[in-house]
């Protein structure tokens, strides 16, 4: 009970193989159905149909639209610069469906020959790990805009760098805020963590949850923050080009980042592959043991994985990202696109500085709980609730349409001469 | 296999890096020095300094060299300008640098520090790898960086935050009350 038999080099590489493989074609699989899902929730959400021909509900559509992408001919822009045209959806999929790699997805799975840890490679750097490649996502947008030699996909491609750029900067900071708590960079201790406390961050850390939630919206240049390829401005952006399966490996790498960043959205800050109100799944290595938790005397409580714990957990960790997942359709076909200067102003003035303030409030609030003597555990998690949901309510306050988000004519006068006639009313009217 | 991966990744570095100076383009140049970096990158990562390499790739090949590419597409740099660095006396300077690098490093490593590592450095990587069992991939330079180094961080950070605003002050507008 409670004792662990490590995997032997032989079947720790097996397993590996075997995670790399099962990961990576479900991503892949996701993201076709996502693609399907996306048509058939907008479909709903204006009262459409949606694709419902090919198969029952349309359940073939992504497999009819994977063969007509291969088999539809390529074309090469006479201008572009071919290498770099080539080059710049390889390097756009690439940091997509590497960075898949580090999320925990199950509770550990016990075999004959050892315990198989249900992640595909627990490096000890984590989400820094994901930060790390998902920043070389621009190079493949930044590239293919440039390559293409059409100044809409050249647009598209600047617009692309400067928003990424921008808004990793706030999706740091808020990530910042889940180490402060969680103390360690790692996933699996992240879900450790916040078995541990009691409550998911999403509680004690509501803020840096929305914050996340809105970067990651900018990183995965999803509506309302696609400007890289705003139809209505740029024709479709940086792949206007493109055509074939060339295409279609940029909506791939889209929708993988999106599976990506939903999956991190559940395991930062909704417990991961945890099951709410059931310590019985709380699983951690403790000096070479499997632990549950701690009893009152700070002993450990032994626990064993079992391959039911296993499956439960890996249908919660589904169901929460599968819950994100919808959460991005419904944002897409729900807000409109913002104007490029409110992006760059709500990346660099509202959600920088009021990121690095949670930050320190965060961290005084911690330091003084930590002063106080207060153990970590659902007391300390309420105490933070508290704050965060005082700040949060503070933040949504100033947020508000008119005071942060206003339109560009009132914050620039400069501009707002040449569009409004002379003598027009200050104040709330459009300057388009 | 630490081996072939380390001469792997030496390769890729170096070739990278004749890469930036003989590239075509300053796009192809740019996209060497990516592969250096990230090569490098690689090399931090067998000598399982991950946090080292996390923060190569995330700072140097994912923000830097991101602005690099933005200022080249913008100002769209030619070929116009290719004689200005490829020869005369360019090239000189450039082999008399890497040849002071070269006897410097050479002079380093045969000597004191050679020995040193030598003798040392089997000791030095245990303590390594304890502290890291015990504060993690980050601690172990967090700790010292906000302990034994904290004024020195903080003036870096000083430095740096002078430098923005230096800038920012180049970069506005003449006579314009707001920027």
């Amino acid at each position: 009970m409670g004792e662990m038999q490590e995997l032997s080099t032989f079947w720790f590489v097996t397993f590996g193989a075997v995670k790399v493989v099962a990961v990576f074609t479900v991503v892949m699989a996701v993201v076709a159905y996502m693609t399907l899902a996306e048509r058939r929730v907008s479909a709903f959400i204006q009262d459409r149909l949606g694709p419902n021909r090919v198969g029952p509900f349309g359940l073939l559509q992504p497999i009819a639209d994977g063969i007509k992408n291969i088999i539809k001919e390529e074309t090469m822009p006479g201008t572009a610069a071919k290498f770099y045209f080539v080059l710049g959806p390889a390097l756009a999929i690439m940091p997509a469906v590497v960075t898949f790699a580090v999320i925990p997805f199950a509770a550990p799975l016990p075999t004959p020959v050892g315990t198989v840890d249900m992640i595909v490679a627990d490096v000890p750097i984590g989400i820094l790990y994901i930060l790390a490649l998902s920043s070389l996502a621009v190079y493949g947008i930044v590239l293919s805009g440039w390559a293409s030699n059409n100044k809409y996909a050249f647009l598209g491609g600047l617009r692309a760098s400067a928003q990424m750029i921008s808004y990793e900067v706030a999706l740091g900071l808020s990530v910042i805020a889940v180490l402060l708590l969680a103390g360690n960079v790692t996933l699996t201790e992240m879900v450790w963590k916040q078995q541990q406390l009691g409550l998911w961050f999403v509680f004690p850390l509501s803020l840096a949850f929305i914050f996340f939630l809105i970067s990651a919206l900018a990183e995965t240049n999803r509506l309302p923050f696609d400007m890289p390829e705003a139809e209505s401005e740029l024709i479709t952006g940086y792949h206007t080009e493109y055509s074939a399966m060339k295409f279609s490996m940029f909506f791939i790498a889209e929708y993988a980042h999106v599976v990506t960043a939903s999956a991190l959205m559940a395991t930062l800050f909704f417990g991961g592959w945890d099951i709410p109100f059931w310590p019985g799944d709380d699983m951690f290595r403790h000096e070479g043991a499997w632990i549950r938790g701690f009893d009152e005397s700070g002993a450990p409580i032994p626990t064993s994985p079992s391959v039911l714990i296993t499956l439960l957990t890996l249908a919660a960790f589904s169901a929460k990202t599968g819950f994100f997942l919808l959460l991005y359709i419904w944002i897409r076909w729900t807000l409109p696109r913002f104007r490029y200067d409110q992006v760059m102003h709500l990346g660099w003035k509202v959600l920088l500085p009021a990121a690095l303030g949670y930050i320190m409030l965060i961290a005084g609030t911690m330091l003084v709980l930590d002063q106080l003597g207060v153990a970590y555990g659902m007391l300390y998690g309420l105490v933070l609730t508290a704050v965060s949901g005082v700040t949060t309510l503070a933040f949504l306050f100033f947020v508000d349409r008119d005071r942060v988000i206003s339109g560009a004519h009132r914050k620039r006068p400069g501009r707002a001469r040449v569009a409004r006639p002379a003598g027009g009313p200050a104040g709330r009217t459009t300057s388009s | 296999m630490t081996d072939i991966l380390f001469i792997l990744f030496a390769v890729v570095a170096v070739g990278g890096a004749i890469g930036v100076v003989i590239g075509r383009s300053p796009v192809a140049s740019l996209l060497f020095m990516v592969a250096t970096l990230a090569s490098v990158a690689g090399i931090y990562v067998l000598f399982e300094a991950h946090f080292l390499a996390a923060i190569q790739v995330l700072v140097y090949a994912g923000a830097i060299m991101v602005l690099f590419l933005f200022v080249i597409m913008l100002l769209n740099l030619g070929h116009d300008y290719r004689a200005d660095f490829r020869y005369g006396s360019w090239s000189l300077l450039s082999l008399v640098v890497v040849g002071l690098t070269a006897g410097v490093l050479m002079q380093g490593f045969s000597g004191d520090v050679g020995a040193d590592l030598l003798e040392n450095g089997a000791a030095a990587a245990a303590a390594i790898d304890a502290a890291v069992v015990e504060k993690g991939a980050v601690g172990v330079i967090a700790d010292p960086l906000f302990t034994d180094y904290v004024v020195a961080f903080e003036l870096m950070g000083l430095l740096l935050l002078v430098a923005i605003v230096a800038a920012v002050v180049l970069a506005k507008p003449r006579g314009s009350g707001e920027g």
